[in-house]
């Protein structure tokens, strides 16, 4: 728990609020709170879903990051076309590693960066034509391509392309799926809208596409993963519990996953959903018409991973329940060996988040098998229901905020002094340069799988790697260190 | 009049999710809920109000319908 008293944490608000002038102050004092886990309703105490401030330094992204970068960019054998100008998808190319097996630029295209590379003619006489030409020459290059989504920039929504026209037409032609997306980047207040867009995209133009071919066997134990985007290979450390206990993975939404796996997925008994921001409307549809169930999971933690397998174990009989148990028992040595090393280097250190989607939540559990505590978490682009489920997860008093800017969660780090935060690559040196030990939690810092028991060894070692790093008792120079200290040579 | 996902949670209760709101709550209770017909005015957990007309036979659930404010 946090050692700081509720008072505090609100007095603590207040004054990081107090520089603001009145409008903004009373708008973002809407986005801060004090964590009471008994408050079941998060919109008693924090707003969250709307508009950043003009002004304050934002890390939100976009509609097109939502839906190219997270949702569609994983999956490996479509070709996901930036339509637009160059920038968007060539300053973002292959950043969130969604690790994929395949030969890329022959059967997998995950790392590669396809734009229409829009010029002012594009503009002014539109590009619609420069798409079916550029479809044309995919079909041309990269034969082996499976399909191709057309990922929308801002300029298409303004000059008003019908990509939807050339998509069916293309589609005509080559018989495989385009998808055009409606992910223009002004779109929504955040990536969240991205998301939502690119889940009624798949809805719309690809998952029905085998309702009609029962050429797909399945068996009683088929599941999917739903909401993994395999970063650093955490869908794959989460797939083989789930393949132990008994289960049959038949897709991967969307991290490794292929067109195949996102048309078979009508035909799975149960949805599994990890990241529930960006995938729970795709569940929602797949309960409403094909009237498969779905269950929240988290593999982040022995503690969480044992309580997920048993729940998900409780949809089946008792071969899976059976299966679960012994998974959990296999393990057990493993991670008790990994909390005996790492937890008397970690105990009781302080932790504080701010990332996106599901992980200021799910990470929790992780972080206190290793006895550290979370005293503060906050979303990029989350909703009121995520914070519903957050609030349960934190201690007692302890900061929430929401679309932090800069400047209040650098004052926050100053006064609540943890030992580690975990967010982005922009926050990043900032804090390291305060001597604050920092992880990124994004991309696990080119580290990972994080997910899994697999990925709870790396996670513990990455951890205590970083808060115990010698490095941290350099932070000043030994000409300002006084007589007395002198450094020590390593052993 | 938006339109509302209607499901089961886990725990047996009927579920009002409205997505442009982020609206999820559990329904209290439904105006005509009988082996016949299903709708008239629904209360949910946090207190508001809302009509659909009465269907029949009843809907199976999960279903999206339109309400309105009521």
């Amino acid at each position: 728990m946090s050692n700081m008293t509720r008072e505090q944490t609100e007095t603590l608000i207040e004054e990081v609020l107090e520089v603001y002038p009145d409008t903004a102050k009373k708008d973002r004092a809407k986005h801060l709170t004090v964590n009471d886990p008994s408050i079941e309703a998060s919109k008693k105490c924090i707003t969250s879903n709307r508009k950043s401030l003009p002004g304050v330094m934002t890390i939100r992204g976009c509609a097109y990051a939502g839906s190219k970068g997270v949702v569609w960019g994983p999956i490996k054998d479509m070709v996901h076309v930036s339509h637009g100008p160059v920038g968007c998808g060539q300053y973002s190319r292959a950043g969130r590693r969604n690790y994929y097996v395949g030969a890329t630029g022959v059967n997998t295209f995950g790392t590669m960066n396809f734009t229409s590379d829009f010029q002012e003619k594009d503009i002014v006489f539109g590009g619609d034509k420069k798409l079916d030409r550029l479809i044309d020459e995919i079909e041309t290059l990269f034969p082996l391509n499976k399909g191709v989504t057309v990922q929308s920039e801002c300029p298409i929504g303004l000059i008003g392309d019908d990509i939807e026209a050339v998509s069916k037409k293309k589609h005509a032609d080559t018989g495989k799926p385009i998808v055009p997306v409606r992910c223009e980047g002004f779109r929504g207040v955040s990536q969240s809208l991205g998301h939502h867009i690119a889940n009624d995209a798949v809805r719309d133009w690809m998952l029905h596409n085998r309702d009609n071919d029962n050429g797909f066997e399945s068996t009683p134990y088929d599941v999917t993963i739903i909401g993994d985007y395999n970063i650093g290979g955490d869908a794959w450390s989460s797939r083989i519990l789930l393949e132990e206990m008994g289960l049959r993975v038949i897709a991967q939404w969307s991290g490794d996953g292929t067109v195949a796996e996102i048309e078979n997925t009508p035909k799975a008994k149960l949805n599994l959903l990890h990241c529930y921001r960006s995938m729970n409307y795709i569940s929602r549809h797949m309960e409403e018409k094909y009237g498969i169930p779905w269950m929240e999971y988290n593999f982040f933690g022995p503690t969480k991973i044992a309580e997920s397998l048993r729940a998900i174990a409780e949809r089946f009989d008792d071969t899976i329940k059976e299966g679960a148990e012994r998974v959990i028992a296999k393990y057990r040595p493993e991670f008790e060996a990994v909390i005996a090393k790492y937890r008397p280097r970690l105990e009781g250190r302080k932790v504080m988040l701010y990332v996106g989607g599901l992980r200021p939540r799910h990470i929790i559990g992780a972080y206190e098998d290793l006895g550290m505590d979370v005293v503060g978490t906050g979303y990029e682009f989350a909703h009121n229901d995520d914070y519903d489920r957050t609030l349960k997860e934190m201690g007692n008093a302890t900061l929430i905020y929401d679309d932090v800017t800069g400047y209040e969660f650098e004052e926050f780090v100053k006064k609540v002094r943890p030992d580690l935060i975990g967010s982005g690559i922009k926050e990043k040196y900032i804090f390291q340069k305060m001597g604050v030990p920092f992880r990124q939690m994004h991309s696990w810092d080119y580290s990972g799988p994080y997910h899994g028991y697999d990925g709870f060894a790396i996670f513990a070692r990455d951890m205590d790697m970083t808060v115990n790093n010698p490095c941290w008792d350099n932070m000043t120079p030994p000409w300002l260190k006084g007589a007395g200290a002198s450094s020590l040579a390593a052993e | 009049m938006p339109n509302v996902m209607l499901r089961k949670s886990a725990q047996g209760d009927l579920l009002f999710y409205v997505a442009k709101k982020d609206l999820e709550e559990t329904v209290v209770s439904v105006e005509t809920d009988t082996e016949t017909t299903w709708g008239g005015t629904v209360e949910l957990a946090d207190g508001s109000k809302w009509y659909v007309e009465p269907i029949s036979p009843p809907p199976a659930f999960p279903t999206t319908l339109r309400f309105k404010r009521a």
